[in-house]
């Protein structure tokens, strides 16, 4: 076996002796099977025979079909491959050309497309074989660019070349530099792994440090982090200095065992290892767009520690939401040494580093190492599913404890004028509102906050975010948060924008939906009693209840402030269509009425869409009565909910008024007076036939296009001929004009009486 | 800082025998799910949600707390006169005189995760390693290594209010001196110490799985403050804060340390008072005989044994309108930032000086309940 360098098959003998000490038993068989075969000299070629054409087809595949030109180079590559493998011939003029017009060959190939797999195998090897020179060696790993992967046996192989001493130390170090960058390129990774030791006994060469260094920082595991191992790297640090790679590698080490090891990093952040200047990226990012397929491996290769432990948390002062780091740190505390059980038992945890979906977060649910802090939680939808499910108080505790103190020492309006962090605090809001929305559930920290607080908000700061945490107010007593919460906010509404005002009634709509969805999960778990005010169900029904009467009330204020306007009262209305739905929607024993206030603003309204919008909302208020009148005649028992005798009239009375409005143009029979000065002041003697479906001021340019539509040439339309036949006609013409509410509620409320008309 | 003063008129243990009060007693009109569950035996029974939103998780009850803290509703408040106390009798003197004279710079802190008393030997080993890595930043060491920087861990037995008050606990950095002689005395570089008194009321909130300790005085450099706080937030995932002493908790306090019998005298009994104006805000330095002003609360003082905030109005009034018939200045429209007696000595900032021993529990417990209503 002791042959010279330069015979052709001596290359595959080395190979095949080379590793015995570094290889698993089974790969060792595999050597030696292509030794064998090796001694009859055509191994190579045979199996060039038959794995070429597969590759050239993949290539063909892969690269535009209509481009015939690319065939040409396809078989130059074949060729240079047969070149390489048999190696350089004597003859020694022609060598250099032909060895030149292979490498070009190569080159093109690699640049453009990327090579195959197995082009990659035979070329890794004659590169670190030392078969030629050093220029061409460095070429030829310099195109060693993966069209699609690369064969964990390549680079297995090429890393045995390493331990012969064949190759010179720069060609190492660029070995190692394109190890670093194709790592994700590598099918497999378990026999890469398992060189872990070969890999960390070449930190001793000072030139290949940073790259093994770089190579280790992406290939450990915690089991790779051994006690002598962190105290080699300690040496080696007190040889070296401080060293950004080895820095790098020792934080990664502390992640794994915090008790082992105390690193403290700079706080600011810092990239341990350059990639710009590497040669392969580039290529990668061209071969990946040529080829036109989605990237086989992620092409962020620079693995900063910035996502990390080494985020120093801010003292006090101005703390965010802390680096999720698994609480190994807690429970290791208080062992002196690690045993061989506890290795075993943190194999089979989980730290939350490593949970990246859904279903591994189900597989690992039984044994998930949850974080060190558990304000960190906030910005992981997975932990937040967690927490969701796990009802540990003391998980809930750890988050209320951290969050109730970030959120005051963080809260703007406690510091005197220190708006400098506004934006650190707003965006710590925003997530807690995101984890608040996700969990459809409101903190109780956040809720002390609110009532901390409000007292002393200016209405302005934050105020998007403050009205949304008001919406995820847990539910509760609504006559216990009214002097904590809503007697601050109500001189604040009253004073400020209208704008203010809308955004204020939709968080209280957000409020009531909240807690209508909370009661409504909670009602079909509790049998019904026949006592039902004395049940919580019933207490809470009140509470729902007292929120919708101070809407009301504020609504009702408001609008005469804000002199009717329709962009408010669209906003007050949307409460309502929620209010008047709780019967069926949300399956609660709970009717309440618009106020008057409200109602009347809405019916006589100058826009349309409000008196469409008041239509459907009392059409749907018909609708939920019916539903619990039926009821309560099946069940006959007492009534069940406090849908008073005088709701039913209140609601009678409106419709009547609305149908008197709309329909038969009677307009408040009973109820209301004018005085005749001021009907005459508005040129109206005639109120009382004045008010219907035509002459409703929202209605009536509705009316006249109706008209118009008819006789187009007509140039004095009069709406008063709108009746009989033509009335219903009009009828349609409103429907097909998109008023929805109206037509449903003409539909439920009027032609049942009106049938025969 | 309105509502927080307010809040504070309410005595802490006080507003919670009132709150058992009303549970048994029950409020017909009002509805109060926290404090009336009996009443309500189908909550338990049947509806998981109710339990979690409406009643009984300690989260719950802190929550109704801070509601009664931040609402309107105003009861006298009472504080006992500081006692000597019988657990104080069992703290170490060495300590106890190192505890006292020195300025301690007060944190709130929350409960503390899995802490364990009997690890203190393997947190002092940690924490040296941290403290020696953050002290020579970007070089790793490892665990248990000599440095020349030492944490030490150790309880502080007998600084408890009630039996069931957490161990306190003393945690000092230690630069090993250089000498090679036998009774070197190594060099204390920071000292800092977690304890409570009388916070059981707080103790009912939390589960057994954390440890109440929600008051941190530390003395030594804000670095090496930031340091140990920064590695216990991350051990045991608890949160300090500066805690503040404002001008309404500073005259309870110059009240309350001057209704102490003290059998002699250390220091006069000081007020600072700072007026804020420009370019330098001026401050008035208002010192009394300290058997004047006992002679003054005497006057003033009705109920043995107890404080009531008009006798703390009262007190600080008389001192203001004395200093106002001699020098025509409004001390009430100034802020007072400083109370010294011969008790101790507090600053607005959260610095605090004990100087008596024998009333130190009593000085920690209102610092205690001070802490406890910042991390409420």
């Amino acid at each position: 076996m002791k042959q010279s360098p330069g015979r052709g098959n001596c290359v595959a003998e080395e190979v095949a002796r080379i590793p015995q000490s570094l290889v698993l038993p089974q790969k060792r068989a595999e050597y030696t099977t292509l030794q064998v075969s090796n001694s009859c000299q055509t191994s190579f070629t045979d199996w060039k025979v038959k794995e070429i054409p597969r590759n050239s087809r993949f290539i063909m595949k892969t690269s535009n079909p209509v481009d015939d030109a690319n065939d040409q180079p396809e078989d130059a590559l074949q060729r240079a491959m047969g070149y390489f493998e048999k190696g350089p011939k004597k003859s020694s003029r022609s060598k250099d050309e032909n060895l030149e017009t292979h490498l070009k060959a190569v080159e093109n190939v690699a640049w453009k497309n990327g090579l195959p797999p197995e082009a990659i195998d035979v070329l890794l090897n004659i590169a670190l074989s030392g078969t030629f020179g050093n220029a061409v060696n460095t070429r030829l790993l310099k195109c060693m660019i993966p069209a699609t992967l690369i064969a964990e046996d390549s680079v297995v192989k090429a890393v045995s070349w390493l331990c012969v001493g064949k190759c010179s130390g720069s060609i190492k170090v660029l070995f190692y530099r394109w190890l670093v960058t194709m790592l994700d390129f590598i099918d497999h990774k378990e026999q890469i792994n398992l060189l872990y030791g070969f890999f960390f006994a070449s930190l001793q060469d000072d030139v290949l440090c940073p790259y093994v260094c770089h190579l280790l920082y992406l290939l450990t595991k915690k089991d790779n982090v051994k006690p002598f191992r962190v105290r080699k790297l300690l040496d080696l640090q007190a040889k070296m200095g401080m060293q950004p790679h080895l820095q790098a590698l020792l934080s990664l080490y502390k992640f794994f065992t915090p008790t082992l090891i105390s690193v403290s990093l700079p706080v600011r952040k810092k990239i341990y290892f350059k990639t710009s200047e590497n040669p392969w990226t580039s290529a990668l990012i061209a071969v990946r767009q040529r080829n036109q397929r989605p990237s086989v491996g992620p092409l962020k290769l620079t693995l900063g520690p910035d996502n990390g432990p080494n985020v120093k948390r801010k003292w006090n002062s101005h703390s965010l939401i802390p680096v999720l780091n698994s609480g190994t740190y807690a429970r290791e505390y208080g062992k002196r040494e690690m045993s061989l059980s506890d290795y075993l038992n943190r194999n089979r945890s989980l730290p939350v580093e490593q949970l990246q979906s859904f279903p591994q977060l189900l597989q690992n649910i039984h044994c998930l190492e949850l974080p060190a802090q558990m304000g960190s939680v906030l910005n992981h939808p997975l932990l937040l599913h967690y927490i969701n499910c796990v009802r540990d108080e003391s998980i809930l505790l750890r988050l209320y404890h951290w969050l109730s103190q970030t959120l005051q020492e963080e809260c703007l309006w406690y510091k005197k004028n220190n708006y400098e962090q506004g934006e650190e605090f707003m965006n710590l809001l925003d997530t807690v509102i995101r984890a608040q929305c996700f969990l459809q559930e409101g903190f109780y920290s956040c809720e002390a906050f609110l009532y901390k607080s409000f007292p002393l908000w200016d209405g302005i700061c934050c105020r998007s975010q403050f009205l949304q945490l008001m919406s995820w107010i847990p539910f509760s007593s609504f006559s216990e948060i009214k002097p904590l919460l809503f007697d601050h906010l109500a001189p604040l509404f009253f004073t400020s924008t209208v704008y203010f005002k809308c955004s204020v009634l939709q968080s209280l709509k957000e409020l009531l939906q909240n807690w209508l969805l909370w009661l409504s999960m909670d009602v079909p778990q509790s049998p019904m009693t026949c006592n039902p005010l004395d049940t919580t169900l019933g207490a809470s029904i009140i509470s729902v209840s007292k929120l919708i009467e101070y809407v009301g009330w504020l609504s009702t204020i408001a609008l005469r402030l804000e002199n009717n306007s329709a962009f408010l009262l669209h906003f007050i209305l949307d409460f309502y269509e929620k209010v008047c739905d709780i019967y069926i929607n949300y399956n609660l024993p709970l009717v309440m009425l618009l106020p008057p206030g409200i109602f009347y603003s809405a019916l006589l309204s100058l826009d349309t869409s409000i008196l469409n919008q008041l239509c459907y909302i009392m059409h749907r208020y018909r609708d939920n009565m019916t539903a619990a009148k039926k009821k309560d005649m099946l069940e006959k028992t007492k009534s069940e909910f406090n849908f008073s005798s005088k709701t039913c009239e209140e609601f009678n009375n409106y419709l009547t008024v609305m149908i008197g409005c709309l329909w038969t143009s009677k307009p408040f029979k009973k109820e209301m007076y004018i005085e005749p000065h001021i009907l005459g002041k508005a040129k109206v003697t005639e109120y009382k036939s004045n008010l219907n479906l035509v002459l409703h001021p929202s209605l009536l340019n509705y009316a006249a296009s109706f008209l118009l539509q008819e006789n187009p040439e007509e140039k004095a339309v009069n709406v008063d001929t709108i009746r009989g036949q033509k009335w219903n006609k009009y009828l349609d013409y409103l429907f097909s004009e998109g008023l929805q509410g109206l037509k449903l509620f003409i539909q439920s409320s009027v032609q049942r009486f009106y049938a025969p008309q | 800082m309105l509502c927080v003063a307010s809040g504070l008129a309410r005595p802490w243990r006080a507003e919670h025998a009132q709150a058992r009060l009303s549970a048994g007693t029950g409020h017909p009109g009002t509805m109060e799910p926290c404090d009336s569950p009996e009443s309500t035996p189908r909550q338990n029974a049947s509806s998981n949600l109710k339990d979690y939103f409406l009643a009984s998780t300690p989260w719950q009850k802190r929550l109704e707390s801070v509601r009664k803290q931040t609402s309107f509703v105003q009861t006298t408040p009472r504080r006992k006169v500081p006692e000597c106390s019988q657990l104080q009798e069992t703290i170490d003197p060495h300590k106890l005189a190192f505890l006292l004279h020195k300025q301690w710079t007060l944190y709130s802190l929350t409960p503390l995760y899995k802490f364990s008393y009997t690890n203190l030997k393997e947190y002092s080993r940690l924490l040296s390693a941290f403290v020696a890595a953050e002290k020579q930043k970007g070089l790793a060491v490892e665990v248990g290594e000599d440095f020349n920087i030492k944490v030490i861990f150790s309880t502080l037995l007998g600084i408890k209010g009630t039996p069931r008050d957490s161990e306190a606990f003393l945690v000092q950095i230690l630069s090993k001196s250089q000498l090679p002689s036998k009774n070197r005395e190594d060099k204390v570089l920071w000292t800092g110490w977690f304890c409570c008194i009388f916070g059981d009321s707080f103790l009912e909130t939390v589960s057994e799985d954390f440890t109440c300790l929600p008051l941190f005085l530390a003395n030594g450099s804000e670095s090496n403050t930031a340091i140990i706080g920064t590695w216990f937030q991350k051990t045991f995932d608890c949160y300090f804060s500066r805690l503040a002493i404002n001008a309404f908790n500073l005259s309870w306090m110059a009240a309350m340390w001057t209704a102490c019998k003290m059998d002699h005298y250390m220091a006069t009994t000081e007020f600072l008072w700072s007026v804020p104006c420009s370019p330098q805000s001026l401050d008035i330095s208002y010192a009394v005989h300290p058997e004047d002003a006992k002679a003054l609360w005497d006057s003033v003082h009705k109920t043995p044994g107890e404080v009531t905030q008009e006798e703390v109005d009262l007190f600080m009034d008389c001192l203001c309108s004395h200093f106002h018939r001699h020098f025509k200045i409004h001390l009430s429209a100034t802020r007072l930032v400083r109370v010294s007696t011969s008790v101790a000595s507090a600053h607005t900032d959260g610095k605090i000086k004990i100087l008596c021993h024998k009333y130190l529990i009593g000085v920690l417990a209102y610092l205690t309940e001070l802490a406890v209503f910042q991390i409420e």
